[in-house]
Order: C-alpha cells, then sequence, then structure tokens
C-alpha cells in the first residue's frame, strides 16, 4: 500500500522491541468476542489510476455549473476564484499543517489569520472578528447564543426573509437550548414590519442583507429600535461580495455580523466546505465563539502572532465555554484572504459593480417576459421574478433539461408555503456573460409561451 | 481593626462590620500565574456560600472565584477590568474583588484563620 | 514598507533570554524572510491583482446605500500577492516537512491524488441547490461514503451533514435528546469523564445539559463501578472516547454501554481516535447509540491549519429516524435528498432538525472517499495496526526516558506521558516541548489530557518509517538526559532556530490586539 512506509520485515522488528509476537497482542483490551479477524466487507486496494477512474465517473454524472448558463444562488455564488488562490492553498505549508498551537513554528497561518480578521471588520464594519466558523449558516446561530450571553435575554426575533435554511438552524438550537424564537413570515415584496416585534424581551433580532429575495433595505432604523429596547441586531450577509458596493452592517448600526465568506476564494463545492465570517464590537469579545488570533511580541520584541482569550473555549473551559466549536475553516479563510489581497479595494468594488450591473441587465430583460414579475426595486445580484402562467418548478426543471440552470423556487427552501411556490430566486454574477444571459431570457419565453 | 478569614478555595475575606471584602490570596495569585482578565459580578445581586462570583482568567487557565458566605454585593473593584496584572502585584491589598455584606455571620465560624491557612498550604502541597 | 512600530514592552522574564545574534541590514537572514501584513505592503488603493472587465453602464438601483469612503483593502499586483503568502507559508511547519506527532489530532499523510479528485468538475463547481436531477453523481457518492462509515461502524444509519467533529458531537447528542423528548423523559444529566476532549462537556452543555464529571481510575480508564454509581433516572447520556484520550482501549466498555443502557440512557461514543480500530473492531457491536467520525483525523482530508473539517454521525438503530435533515433517499434509479420535515414525516422519520445551511462538507466526502478507496478493506486495517504499531515501538523504546502516569502497559494508536522524570528539573512539559521545535519537531500535545500532569500526547501515525521513528527516538532519549543532567538554557531559551523565539501571550490577552489600525492615518490627523 503507496501510503504504508513500513514493511514487514520493519514490523517484525518493531514488535519484537515491544514484545509481542504478534500485532493482534496489542489489541489485547478490545473483547475477543467483537474483534475482527477478517477484513470489513469492503473492495481490496487500488492504484491511483484505478480509483482516478472510478472517481471521475462520480464526477461526470453531474452538469457542473461552470459548463452551462447558471443563475443559482441563494446562499452560495458561482463566482471566478483566480488560479493563484487555489496554488498557494495548496502549498504543503498551509494544506498540511495543523491548528497554530505552537506559535513559533506557525506564524505563516498566525499571520495569514491576523490579516483574515483585519479583513473582515473592514468589510463588515466591525471592530472585532474571529480567525472564521465553519459557513454563513452555523456563524448566525452562534451570532444568536451570542448576543443571548451579551444580553442575558433568550428571546431571539428572526426576519422571515432569512434564507429558509438557516432560519431551520437557529430554530433547532433555539428549541433545543431552551431559547425562545419568533420567526416572521416571509415577505418577498421586501416590506417586511420588524420593528414592531422588538419588547423588553427581546435578545436579538436577526436580518439578512441583502435579504434572501434580494431585497436591500436600510438596517439603522432596525438597529436603533432594537438599542432602545435593549436588543442587539445580528446582521447575516450571504454574498459578501455585495459589500464591496454597500454600506458596512457595522456603519448601520450592527452589533454581530454574521456572514457566509464563500463568494471570496471559495468554490461552489456542492455546499461546502465554506467559511463563516463573525464579526462584533471589542467589547463583547468575550462573548465571542472560535479561536481568536491577536499580536504580540517574541522574546526579542520582535511582532508575532499568537492564538489569544482562548479562556473563552472548550479546551480550556469545558462546559463553561461560549460555543462547543474547535476545528474552523482555517483553508478556506486562508482562500478569502488571498482572494480578497489579489482583488484589493478597487479589485473587489469593480467586481461587486460588474455583478450588480449583470443582475440588473438580466432583471430588465426579464421584466419584459409575458408570465414573468420582478419583485424587487433595490438589489445587488440577486432578485426574485414571479412566474404567473406557469408552475415555476416546471419551468426550473424544463430550463435544466435544456442545460439552463435557471434559479432556485422556492417552493424547494419554503415547501409548506403553498403561496411562495411561484417564486424563483435568480441571481446574476460576473461568471454570467451577456451571451448566457440572452440565453436564459430567450429559453424562458419560450417555456413560458 | 478588621478581622481576616481564610477559605479552602484560596479566598481571603476582610471583615469590618457586616461587610466582608473578598479577594484570592497571595498563593492564589502565584498559583495562577499572569492574571489577564478578571470579571466580577454586578452590585446588587445575592449569592449564597459555595456559588460562582466572580472569574479570574490567566493565559491558558480560568478559575471561577466562589462566594465563602451568603452575602449580597455591595462593591465591585472596576480597577480589575482594565488592569488584570493588578491582582499579580497586590493581591491582597489592592486588588480585592468585590465588598459583601455578611447576611450569616455564622457562617464566617468554619472558615479559616491565617495561620490555619498557611498549615493548610503547606500540607495541599 | 512600514512596519506598524507601536511596540509593547517587553517583559522582563523575556528580555532575559535575548541572545544577540549576527543582524544583517534587512533583517532577513538567508531563507529566512522577514514580511511585513499585507496593508503594510501598499498604500495605493488603486491598484488590482485582477483584472475584472468593466461593467455595463447602467444606474445602480441600491436603495441608496451606496458605501461611501474607503474600505482599506490594499493593492497589489498578482506576483506581489504570490510572493507574500509563500514567504509567509515557509513560516509554517507542516506534515509534508516531517513529523507531527500531535496526540488526538491524527496528523497522517494528506495523499495529493484526494486534493485533484475533490477539484474535479463535478464535485467543485455543483451548486447545492440546482435542480437534483443534475447532481445524481454527487448524491451517489455522498450515497457510497454513507455505505463505507456504516460497513467500518456497524451503525445502522448516518448523517453526513455536521462539519467538524464538535459539530457532530452536537448532531449526535440532539439526536439523543430528541429521542428522550419523544419518549418525555426529561433527563438532564450527562456523564463525561474527566479525561476528554473539552468539546464533549462543551457540547452537552450547548444544549442544556448538566455534565457530571467521572473520575479516571488509576489505570488510566473509566471503570465500570464508578459508570455504575453515577448512573441514575435522570442522566440522559454518557460521552466516552473509544480509545479513550489516553490512549487507551477502554477494556470494560462492553459492560458499561450494557449498564448505561440498563439504564434508560445512550452511549455517545467521541469518535475523534477511530483511527486505531478501523477494520479491527466495530463501534456498532460494542453498544455505541451514537459517533462522529472526524474525516480530517482518520481519513485523512488535510487539517488546513485548522480546518475544514467533516464530521458525519452514525447512529444506532433507536436513533436513526431523528437524524437532521437533509438525507439522502432511494427512489428506483434516482437518489433524492430529503430537505424539510414535511417529506421526512412522510418516510417515517421525525429529524431533529437542521444543523447547516446544504448537505455537508462534499469536498471533504470527495477526499475521504478517494482515501478509502485508495486503502480498501485490507489498507485500512493495516493502517490502523501501523498507527498502533509504531505508537507501541514509541513506548518501548522511550519507556525508560519518560516517563507513564498509568504504568507501562500497551497503548493503542498514541502513547501518554507525565512530567514525572522532569521532577528534579526546573524544567516544564513546555520547555521541554520547545526545545523539540528546535530539533526540527512538531511537539506532541502537551498539557492534555488535563487528568495527567504535565501531559505529553504522542501519536506517531501509521505514516512514520521506522527510520524516521529511530531518528525521533534517538532525539527525544537525547534531550531527556539532557533534561535530567545537562544546563538548562537549551530547554528554556526554546526556541531559538526559529521564525520566532516564545511569544509574550500574556500581552496579548490582556491587551487585545485583534486586527491591523492604519497608524498612520492617526499620524496624520495629529500632525
Amino acid at each position: 500500500m503507496r501510503y504504508l512506509p513500513l514493511t514487514s520485515q520493519d514490523r517484525n522488528a518493531m514488535l519484537e522491541r515491544i514484545g509481542v509476537n504478534d500485532v493482534s497482542e496489542l489489541f489485547a483490551d478490545v473483547p475477543p468476542d467483537k474483534y475482527l479477524r477478517d477484513l470489513v466487507n469492503l473492495p481490496l486496494a487500488k492504484s491511483e489510476f484505478e480509483v482516478q477512474q472510478e472517481m471521475n465517473s462520480f464526477a461526470g454524472a453531474s452538469m457542473p455549473a461552470n459548463s452551462l448558463p447558471s443563475f443559482v444562488g441563494c446562499g452560495i455564488y458561482h463566482h471566478h476564484v483566480p488560479a493563484t488562490v487555489d496554488h498557494l492553498i495548496q502549498r504543503s505549508e498551509f494544506l498540511t499543517s495543523y491548528t497554530p498551537y505552537q506559535p513559533e513554528i506557525s506564524q505563516g497561518t498566525l499571520q495569514a489569520l491576523f490579516e483574515f480578521q483585519t479583513q473582515v471588520t473592514m468589510l463588515t464594519g466591525m471592530e472585532i472578528a474571529n480567525a472564521s466558523m465553519y459557513d454563513g449558516s452555523t456563524a448566525s446561530a452562534e451570532a444568536v447564543l451570542m448576543a443571548n450571553r451579551i444580553t442575558k435575554r433568550n428571546k431571539v426575533i428572526v426576519s422571515g426573509n432569512l434564507h429558509p435554511h438557516y432560519r431551520e438552524l437557529i430554530k433547532t438550537l433555539a428549541h433545543y437550548s431552551g431559547a425562545k424564537c419568533a420567526t416572521l413570515v416571509p415577505n418577498p415584496i421586501g416590506h417586511e414590519e420588524l420593528i414592531q416585534e422588538i419588547d423588553d424581551d427581546t435578545s436579538c433580532i436577526v436580518v439578512q442583507f441583502p435579504d434572501f429575495y434580494g431585497h436591500i433595505r436600510d438596517l439603522a432604523p432596525i438597529a436603533s429600535a432594537a438599542h432602545s429596547a435593549g436588543a442587539l441586531l445580528v446582521v447575516v450577509v450571504t454574498e459578501i461580495i455585495a459589500l464591496g458596493l454597500l454600506q458596512s452592517p457595522g456603519s448601520m448600526g450592527a452589533d454581530i455580523v454574521a456572514a457566509e465568506g464563500q463568494s471570496i476564494g471559495n468554490g461552489l463545492n456542492f455546499g461546502g466546505p465554506h467559511v463563516g465570517l463573525l464579526a462584533a464590537h471589542l467589547r463583547h469579545v468575550r462573548h465571542m465563539p472560535g479561536r481568536i488570533c491577536g499580536e504580540t511580541l517574541d522574546a526579542e520584541g520582535r511582532r508575532g502572532f499568537v492564538l489569544t482569550l482562548s479562556t473563552r473555549e472548550q479546551h480550556i473551559r469545558r462546559e463553561k465555554a461560549t460555543s462547543n466549536i474547535c476545528t474552523n475553516s482555517g483553508l478556506c479563510a486562508l482562500a478569502f484572504t488571498i482572494h480578497l489581497s489579489l482583488l484589493g479595494q478597487c479589485g473587489l468594488k469593480r467586481l461587486s459593480e460588474v455583478n450588480h450591473a449583470n443582475a440588473i441587465t438580466l432583471a430588465d430583460s426579464m421584466a419584459e417576459i409575458e408570465g414573468v414579475e420582478v419583485l424587487n426595486r433595490a438589489f445587488f445580484n440577486e432578485f426574485t421574478i414571479r412566474i404567473t402562467n406557469k408552475d415555476a418548478n416546471d419551468v426550473v426543471e424544463t430550463l435544466a433539461k435544456r442545460r439552463i440552470l435557471c434559479g432556485v423556487p422556492v417552493s424547494r427552501l419554503e415547501p409548506d408555503k403553498p403561496e411562495l411556490s411561484d417564486l424563483i430566486i435568480v441571481a446574476a454574477t460576473e461568471t454570467n456573460t451577456a451571451i448566457e444571459c440572452e440565453t436564459y431570457v430567450d429559453h424562458l419565453k419560450d417555456v413560458l409561451q | 481593626m478588621a478581622q481576616e478569614y481564610f477559605s479552602k478555595d484560596h479566598e481571603y475575606l476582610r471583615v469590618s462590620g457586616d461587610t466582608a471584602t473578598v479577594g484570592i490570596t497571595l498563593h492564589a495569585q502565584k498559583e495562577l500565574g499572569d492574571v489577564v482578565f478578571v470579571e466580577g459580578p454586578e452590585i446588587g445581586q445575592h449569592f449564597k456560600a459555595g456559588e460562582a462570583v466572580a472569574v479570574v482568567e490567566s493565559v491558558k487557565a480560568a478559575s471561577e472565584i466562589y462566594s465563602p458566605i451568603d452575602g449580597l454585593i455591595l462593591e465591585v473593584n472596576t480597577v480589575l477590568e482594565s488592569n488584570p496584572a493588578l491582582v499579580n502585584e497586590d493581591a491582597e491589598g489592592a486588588a480585592w474583588f468585590f465588598k459583601l455584606k455578611i447576611i450569616k455571620p455564622d457562617q464566617l465560624t468554619i472558615l479559616m484563620s491565617r495561620t490555619d491557612y498557611e498549615k493548610f498550604i503547606a500540607e495541599s502541597i | 514598507m512600514s512596519i506598524n512600530s507601536e511596540s509593547r514592552p517587553i517583559p522582563s522574564f523575556l528580555a532575559n533570554t535575548h541572545t544577540p545574534d549576527t543582524t544583517t541590514f534587512s533583517g532577513n537572514k538567508g531563507l529566512e524572510l522577514e514580511e511585513g501584513l499585507i496593508f503594510e505592503l501598499s498604500d495605493n488603493l488603486h491598484k488590482s491583482g485582477i483584472d475584472i472587465p468593466a461593467p455595463s453602464n447602467c444606474e445602480k438601483r441600491l436603495g441608496g446605500l451606496e458605501r461611501s469612503g474607503d474600505i482599506g483593502l490594499p493593492g497589489l499586483s498578482e506576483p506581489e500577492t504570490m510572493r507574500h503568502y509563500v514567504r509567509l507559508s515557509r513560516k509554517n511547519y507542516a506534515i509534508d516537512m516531517g513529523l507531527y506527532p500531535l496526540g488526538s489530532c491524527t496528523m497522517k499523510h494528506n495523499p495529493r491524488l484526494n486534493e485533484k479528485i475533490a477539484r474535479l468538475s463535478g464535485f467543485a463547481d455543483i451548486h447545492p441547490l440546482q435542480p437534483q436531477s443534475t447532481v445524481q453523481g454527487a448524491l451517489a457518492l455522498m450515497q457510497m461514503l454513507a455505505s463505507y462509515l456504516l460497513e467500518l461502524t456497524g451503525m445502522s444509519s448516518v448523517a453526513l451533514s455536521p462539519k467538524a467533529g464538535a459539530h457532530g458531537e452536537l448532531c449526535g447528542m440532539l439526536a439523543i435528546k430528541a429521542a428522550h423528548d419523544a419518549a418525555c423523559n426529561t433527563r438532564n444529566i450527562v456523564l463525561v469523564p474527566e479525561s476528554a476532549h473539552g468539546t464533549n462537556p462543551a457540547t452537552a452543555a450547548f444544549i442544556g445539559y448538566k455534565v457530571k464529571t467521572l473520575p479516571t481510575s488509576n489505570s488510566g480508564t473509566v471503570s465500570l463501578e464508578a459508570v455504575r454509581e453515577a448512573l441514575s433516572s435522570e442522566v440522559a447520556a454518557i460521552m466516552l472516547t473509544n480509545p479513550n484520550t489516553c490512549g487507551l482501549f477502554e477494556p470494560e466498555i462492553v459492560a458499561i454501554a450494557n449498564e448505561v443502557h440498563k439504564a434508560g440512557a445512550y452511549f455517545y461514543c467521541d469518535g475523534a481516535n477511530f483511527n486505531a480500530i478501523v477494520g479491527k473492531v466495530r463501534p456498532g457491536d460494542l453498544g455505541v447509540d451514537a459517533m462522529h467520525i472526524n474525516l480530517h483525523k482518520t481519513f485523512s482530508t488535510p487539517h488546513g491549519g485548522g480546518g475544514p473539517g467533516a464530521g458525519p454521525v452514525v447512529l444506532s438503530e433507536s436513533l436513526a429516524r431523528y437524524a437532521p435533515l437533509p438525507y439522502i433517499k432511494r427512489d428506483g434509479d434516482i437518489l433524492q435528498l430529503v430537505e424539510n420535515q414535511l417529506e421526512a414525516k412522510l418516510d417515517g422519520k421525525a429529524p431533529l432538525g437542521r444543523l447547516t445551511a446544504f448537505h455537508g462538507q462534499m469536498g471533504m466526502f470527495v477526499r475521504a472517499i478517494t482515501y478509502m478507496l485508495s486503502h480498501g478493506s485490507d489498507g485500512m486495517r493495516q493502517a490502523s495496526e501501523d498507527a498502533v504499531l509504531n505508537a507501541n515501538y514509541l513506548r518501548a523504546s522511550l519507556k525508560d526516558v519518560l516517563t507513564q502516569p498509568f504504568g507501562d502497559k500497551t497503548c493503542m494508536h498514541e502513547v501518554l506521558f507525565d512530567d514525572t522524570f522532569l521532577k528534579d528539573t526546573n524544567l516544564s512539559t513546555l520547555d521541554f516541548a520547545k526545545a523539540m521545535i528546535d530539533e526540527g519537531y512538531h511537539p506532541m500535545t502537551v498539557y492534555f489530557p488535563l487528568v495527567v500532569h504535565g501531559a505529553m500526547l504522542i501519536e506517531p501515525t501509521e505514516s512514520e518509517s521506522k527510520a524516521n521513528l529511530d531518528q525521533f527516538i534517538k532525539t527525544l532519549r537525547a534531550l531527556a538526559r539532557e533534561a535530567k543532567s545537562g544546563p538548562p538554557e537549551r530547554f528554556i531559551k526554546a526556541p531559538i532556530y526559529t521564525p520566532r523565539r516564545r511569544l509574550d501571550e500574556t500581552t496579548a490577552a490582556r491587551k487585545p490586539r485583534l486586527s491591523w489600525k492604519p497608524t498612520s492615518k492617526v499620524d496624520k490627523v495629529a500632525e
């Protein structure tokens, strides 16, 4: 087996040093009737070529988004990741190192994390950020629990226009951890009334920006209403590139920002792994979950970086920790940081302008199709259409057969709300060329005739 | 003149009238190493003997400070929030954690004197 | 280039250890290159390392919420960015460079075939919400991974979506809570041995359970007696790691499982150390009800400097119906993701809810199944045996110079030492670990498990050759000898040959500086 260095000669010599005759003696504590004497019922070892052939056949049985026009978003977006990013994250020193517990020989990872944290604070307009969470959804749930710790309250108000999977996750954790969760009804035209829901028991209000249906709204009034009731505003961002063009959540009064960072540096990957961003105010740092990297000096007075404030974490605080999180998304955070460093401020701005412009062009040509209603006035790179004369699900399936991934039917995520079943959420990014958009519009016209 | 008492959890109480000033002992701060953070209680909170009142943290450890007796928090030493190093510099002086209003004075009788406490430390090493 | 020069006072204890070295004009030392933060490399905000065609001309529709002012991200070309991160990378130790014997972390070889396969377009470029008819290959791969995990564990169902080990623990414990809730049980205590990973008590507390700590016996295991004593009608579950964090197989595990079940509680197994027993014994045969599997440990998906991981959870028959959304169902020739409660109910299931958006760590699934196919059932069994053999070889070769807390006995995939051998030296486990760094090794896990004073937990994994181990043994023996009789400088000043010496963690925690701040702006205002 090519990955195992020991030869049978080595093994025998080692057994002799240990003082046993057979390796099975090393498993003597396994109850004899449970010890497997035969191999488990799985195929035997294969060569690299054989494995590759087998995996190719799985890979070939799906339709990748980069092989056809794709307008699927809803929390994960198809963007171009520069070759440099993938090369750098595959360097052995980044790919095959552990969590930087020995800072003297982990300055590479630590400095990159420090850069990551700084970039996240710049984008979100917040004071601090941690070294990443699993993804945007789990970061949002952690943000809610963090708000509960800060306010010492446990009633959470969740916008109906928060991504339904995120809502489900928050609801699940709230249910089992004894918090109350008030979820509002989705409002696909973007006129959700949130402020009136806030009361004196409210720990936080969770709002997505831009929201699930693509709408953009000013969060400042929600923030001030929350603050005057002693509650916090948690802002969720699923398309982080939007913040290249939009006001930061921090500037509108957010207390905690939880975001999915996939759009920068990370591919679609069928939904994972991705990278969760979590940012907040410095005064709340001790309530923050996850690892945090900080700056300090070494014994010779040179600047260096360490994991810090770790008494919040499970390996020290155990049952009193802020969270049970241990492994985060280190390598995805690195990809994020490298891609954003390549972009720089002007690159990010340009990228978000192209996304926005492509979405506007697509939305405008769709609005002219009979049987299609565009629901958004203000949006970034994603908007919602209503199909008025056909079943929306059928439209999506029909277009998929014509090799166009036209968007996400809302019914897939909100199956118990028939009033939303005529909606499709459409995303356009820099990867969607004018020709792709025209193809989409032509076929949609055709299908709706 | 204030009366001193010590707990097995390495807290000291300096009692004057019905008020006890509580902190951690010199021995405890030495065991903890460099203190990096102190989280105190809120004024007006009630605690029973043995309940966790405050948290004191070093780089790699977090320790709870337990209330040695029942009491009501009268005052909290906010200096420690911005200057946790004071715990290392002056544990039994300026770095007191909080002041308690004593509710059951007879609870003091099960605590140790300084001599007993020093004996207790010597034995536990 | 301007390095942010606002500095902190050097604590006196550190200043003492300053060794004057031959300084260079640049600050670099040959191949060892100093590198500032990316923000210090450029103050040009109008440059970029990526060319993006201009947007079409149209009026923005941002509801009056367009960002004004600078974000502050510096502009750098591609070569500048490339060089910056290559320079940073060289300040890291890695498995590809040498032995990385972190106990409990399983730093084994990461085959590059796995990376190549994970980047195939049919895995990397598919969207989790595109029509299911267009992702049948991906679903088939997930199904295959699930069936392999079930075969290796002897359990009846698997939840693939958890994103890491601790997330898997959460999933398993929620399934247990859901099962108790369904039976109207209000049990609120979870038993956790004191040697457990911190994630175990943190997970139990996270979902409202009270944690009751089980003592570790003199032999480093959990005794049936202690479990019996702690069990009551209030106990919801026990969380046990097997092999445990002392590197030992729990010898009474079957009896413990029976006792736990008799008391109406469930048995959660922390599967962090599953890599020791793959193909040798199946957790399902031992009475486990739920166990997470760290794909980034046992099945070699790379650790990436702290993640991403993946933590699928296998469940016993009694918990299977509570598995979270989504799960995969076969409908004739078609594989279907069940993504909502309505459908799941029709399917006779009672999902505990949802633990993440989408379907889990596909990128890690691909790497793990590639590893499994490469090894095959024979290679996986051999890997477990070699991992255990390597650990015992280290034990046998070091037992006379290092000290073992529970006496000399056969270990599994990792061997645990304590700091007794350093007793009269004034040196700590940390000093010993730092001296290993100067010798070119990543230290073992130190100060864990907490039950052992000055713990040193060494996990060599199956990826090490005998020659490598012999070299490592030679070095550790020499260090142990030096610690006992030589001058202490080698230890207390270590590490010396690293990009940075020991770092002042106290100041980092007392006065946290968690992001870079443009000091120049402050200066300008002051001017």
